[in-house]
């Protein structure tokens, strides 16, 4: 009953969107306000219908009602109870389902917060938000409808995949999908604004809040995916060059760029419409993410679905959608005419720096991505494009992002001084060097990637600090940085966050070890500087699952250091193994323990890496994600807020 | 989504239902002679896992990276230089096996794109940076009163 109320749910919703595609359009464009006045309250209603289909099908999931074949095919009733919540996205269906909920969340904040907005052009990007959720509402109901009876209830599921098992895999599509479907809220305010034919400081100012919120929770979705495949996959890679890993990496650098530039636009009137190109191309990018990742054109072992009506479906909706919007784009660009003025030294020719590097390497990745299927289909040649050529290709514009941020940080608007920003910087650059020589000098290897990572990583920690410092003025009241706005600190934080992800990517990269060998218990090794014992295996039972799991001792200069529980886990209804690493986290190096297969003289298989500044990588995602929330909290954004509160409060609002 | 279901796929290619996998390389894989070694592991990062997609075959657990493996060491113990093993395992497995795709005929234009698009990109940027710095600076036309007011009201609080 349940299941059918949220079934109907959805197609409700469906309606709904139809309607708040177009009433509240027609109203904008003949100044009727009834009309405009239909897409807050139609938000607010698809936004809840969507919910209340969502909570059906997770309560289906959490009563383990086989009836319905999706919970059959992915849960189970010994399942763990986090597990059979997360099971609901761990499918096809059901994230298509949290991808709606999460659109038309958007929709419906955008239309409680959005009090300020001037009504027509709040009406279109809601009618717009409307039509993007309609066509997946049609794609959900038509393709892939999650709430399909079974004829006959078998007695229990198959289990989801013992992979997605997993507390960081349980939340990584929630926040991935935040990210990804929150740019769709850009798309909307850019195509608005090409309706309304108009971008100015204020549309920079109201979209980069929107902006901001999604690129935090795409960095926090990516890391968590990338700290999970680290632990989880058994030997400590943090990044594949997969597919579907670009397929969300790509939306992340356009949304990066396009959060600086929505900077430009709201301070200098400057770079408008390409603003709102990044803004279509980013919620393009997150589009072409859907599809690769649901179509399975481009082969992945990610894909979940290889089904070509649904890959068909995702294409037209990408090609109206994106093929439209610069259509329109094309039509509209030329009557936004830049303000602002700027010498070539300044913040903005900085910005526009920044945006040309994040925008060719996000191109980069995307030609690597698609290059197997364009070989195919013009020179019908079968062709692999894997890590070695984005680490190539890819690298070189981080290099160069790295070394111009802190410059480009701190230069002055409309007319800077390089000789100045560079003697302020002498420090940081002579630390940076300073610390990367060092580096060099005790490394093993002739490496270059180690060092020239930490010189990076340095230099923006410590511009950033040196940002920072330079606001403290002539006599160093250090008390002047906590009256220093948020978003001052944000971006010194997000900045320095971006530095320590280099350091941590470029030394587990160079200076990774490894040792594989067959061991006896009782015997130990040594690998580095640490020696290992396995003392014993034992067979553990789990509440879905049976474990092999070791006991490793570590030790350093004969005293204990660690004591680590490697596993082996064997999921007998899914019918398949997992192996769970055991690692000493430290804030140096990670060791990370797995444990292979008995061997038959009765000893183990074991592997051993020591990853250096492993968890740097991570930290400097959340230091990033952090510095977002900092600037998003920014007073500027609140008071705008509060604006709309007096406003509101002082009564009726005359509309234009 | 990321690494969802890679090892599931692979490992399902791999072994139907069998209990125990074999992980990556193995000690028994290993030859003596640590150079060797250290070359024939540098030529598998290189090489893709036909069965499981994404995956050099020095990562993967499927039998067949596995075969490729030692096809790679014993091309190293027969003398083959680095070249010669990866030229063996093509004209065998064809370019699908490359990760690092190759840099002649069609692909030099994977290649150049990006440092192409880079220098388009960069002309245009200064071009667009020129042109900003020599324009004559608008007055606060364009904006209507209301306008303008309804701006200040937002951008207050500064």
């Amino acid at each position: 009953m349940i299941t059918e109320f949220g079934h109907f749910a959805l197609i409700l919703a469906f309606l709904v969107s139809l309607v708040q595609m177009t009433v509240p359009l027609i109203g904008a464009h003949k100044r009727w306000p009834g009309w405009m006045a239909v897409a807050e309250p139609a938000a607010s209603a698809q936004f809840i219908l969507v919910a209340a289909s969502f909570l059906a099908l997770t309560w289906a999931f959490v009563t383990s009602d086989f009836s319905l074949q999706l919970v059959y095919l992915n849960s189970h009733s010994a399942k763990p109870m986090i597990y059979k919540i997360s099971g609901v996205w761990g499918n096809h269906e059901g994230s298509m389902l949290l991808w709606v909920l999460i659109l038309a969340l958007f929709g419906a904040m955008a239309a409680w917060f959005g009090g300020n907005l001037p009504p027509t052009l709040k009406s279109r990007v809601l009618a717009v938000q409307a039509s993007i959720g309609a066509a997946f509402y049609a794609f959900i109901l038509w393709t892939s409808n999650p709430f399909t009876r079974m004829d006959v209830a078998p007695f229990d599921g198959q289990d989801l995949n013992p992979l997605l098992q997993d507390p960081g895999l349980a939340f990584h599509p929630p926040f991935l999908y935040l990210g990804y479907v929150g740019l769709s809220i850009c798309f909307s305010f850019a195509l608005a604004a090409l309706i309304e034919g108009r971008v100015d400081a204020a549309w920079g100012r109201w979209v980069r809040p929107w902006t901001l919120a999604a690129w935090v929770f795409l960095t926090i979705g990516i890391a968590l995916g990338s700290w999970w495949a680290y632990y989880e996959l058994g030997w400590g890679g943090f990044w594949f060059w997969d597919p579907v890993e670009n397929a969300s990496f790509m939306p992340w650098l356009f949304a990066a760029a396009l959060l600086h530039s929505a900077i430009v636009v709201e301070k200098r009137e400057a770079l408008k419409s390409w603003t709102v190109l990044l803004a279509i191309m980013a919620f393009g990018f997150s589009l072409i993410g859907t599809f690769i990742v649901r179509s399975g054109v481009i082969t992945s072992v990610h894909a979940f679905a290889n089904d070509p009506e649904r890959g068909v479906f995702i294409l037209a909706i990408l090609v109206v959608f994106t093929g439209g919007a610069l259509t329109l784009f094309a039509a509209r660009a030329a009557a936004m005419e830049a303000k602002g003025v700027f010498g070539v030294v300044s913040r903005e020719s900085a910005l526009v720096a920044n945006n040309i590097l994040l925008a060719v390497s996000s191109f980069v990745v995307f030609i690597g991505t698609i290059w197997p299927l364009i070989a195919e289909m013009i020179w019908d040649k079968k062709l692999s494009v894997g890590p070695p050529f984005f680490n190539m290709a890819f690298t070189p514009f981080m290099v160069v992002l790295g070394l111009i941020l802190p410059i480009g940080a701190m230069i002055g608007w409309k007319r800077g001084k390089l000789p100045r920003v560079f003697r302020t910087l002498v420090p940081a650059f002579v630390l940076a060097l300073a610390i990367a020589g060092l580096v060099w000098a005790m490394q093993t290897g002739r490496s270059l990637l180690g060092p020239v990572g930490v010189f990076l990583g340095v230099w923006l920690v410590a511009g950033s600090a040196t940002d920072l410092w330079s606001r403290t003025g002539q006599n160093r009241d250090i008390s002047r940085l906590w009256r220093l706005p948020r978003a001052d600190w944000g971006k010194a934080v997000a900045h320095a966050g971006l530095g320590v992800t280099m350091i941590g990517v470029a030394g587990l990269m160079a200076w990774d070890e490894e040792d594989i060998r067959a061991v006896q218990i009782g015997e130990p090794w040594t690998v580095g500087q640490f020696e290992f014992e396995l003392q014993g295996v034992e067979r553990v039972q789990g509440p879905n699952y049976v474990s092999q799991m070791g006991e490793v001792s570590v030790r350093r200069d004969g005293v204990e250091i660690a004591h680590l529980y490697p596993e082996k886990r064997n999921y007998p209804v899914a019918r398949m193994p997992t192996t769970e690493a055991s690692i000493d986290y430290r804030f140096l190096r990670d060791i990370y323990v797995v444990i292979g297969d008995p061997q038959a003289d009765g000893g183990h298989v074991m592997r051993i890496y020591i990853k250096p500044l492993a968890n740097w990588i991570w930290a400097g995602c959340i230091l990033m994600a952090l510095g977002g929330g900092l600037s998003l909290s920014d007073r500027r954004y609140r008071v705008a807020a509060g604006a709309r509160k007096s406003a509101s409060g002082a009564g009726a609002v005359p509309a234009e | 989504m990321t690494v969802l279901k890679r090892f599931a796929v692979i490992l399902i290619l791999a072994f139907g239902g069998m209990a125990q996998p074999v992980l990556a390389v193995q000690p028994d894989e290993m030859l003596d002679d640590p150079a060797e070694e250290a070359r024939a592991r540098e030529i598998s990062a290189g090489l893709r896992c036909l069965v499981c997609q994404n995956e050099s075959i020095d990562e993967s657990n499927a039998s067949l990276a596995r075969d490729l493996r030692l096809l790679v060491r014993e091309r190293i113990l027969a003398g083959d230089s680095n070249e010669e093993v990866v030229e063996y395992i093509v004209a065998r497995y064809g370019e699908f096996v490359l990760l690092k795709p190759t840099t002649g005929g069609w692909n030099s234009l994977l290649w150049a794109a990006g440092p192409l698009m880079f220098v388009i990109a960069l002309g245009l940027g200064i071009a667009y940076v020129r042109r900003r710095s020599t324009a004559e600076a608008p007055t606060e036309a364009g904006l209507s009163d209301d306008e303008r007011k309804r701006l200040d009201e937002i951008l207050k609080g500064q």
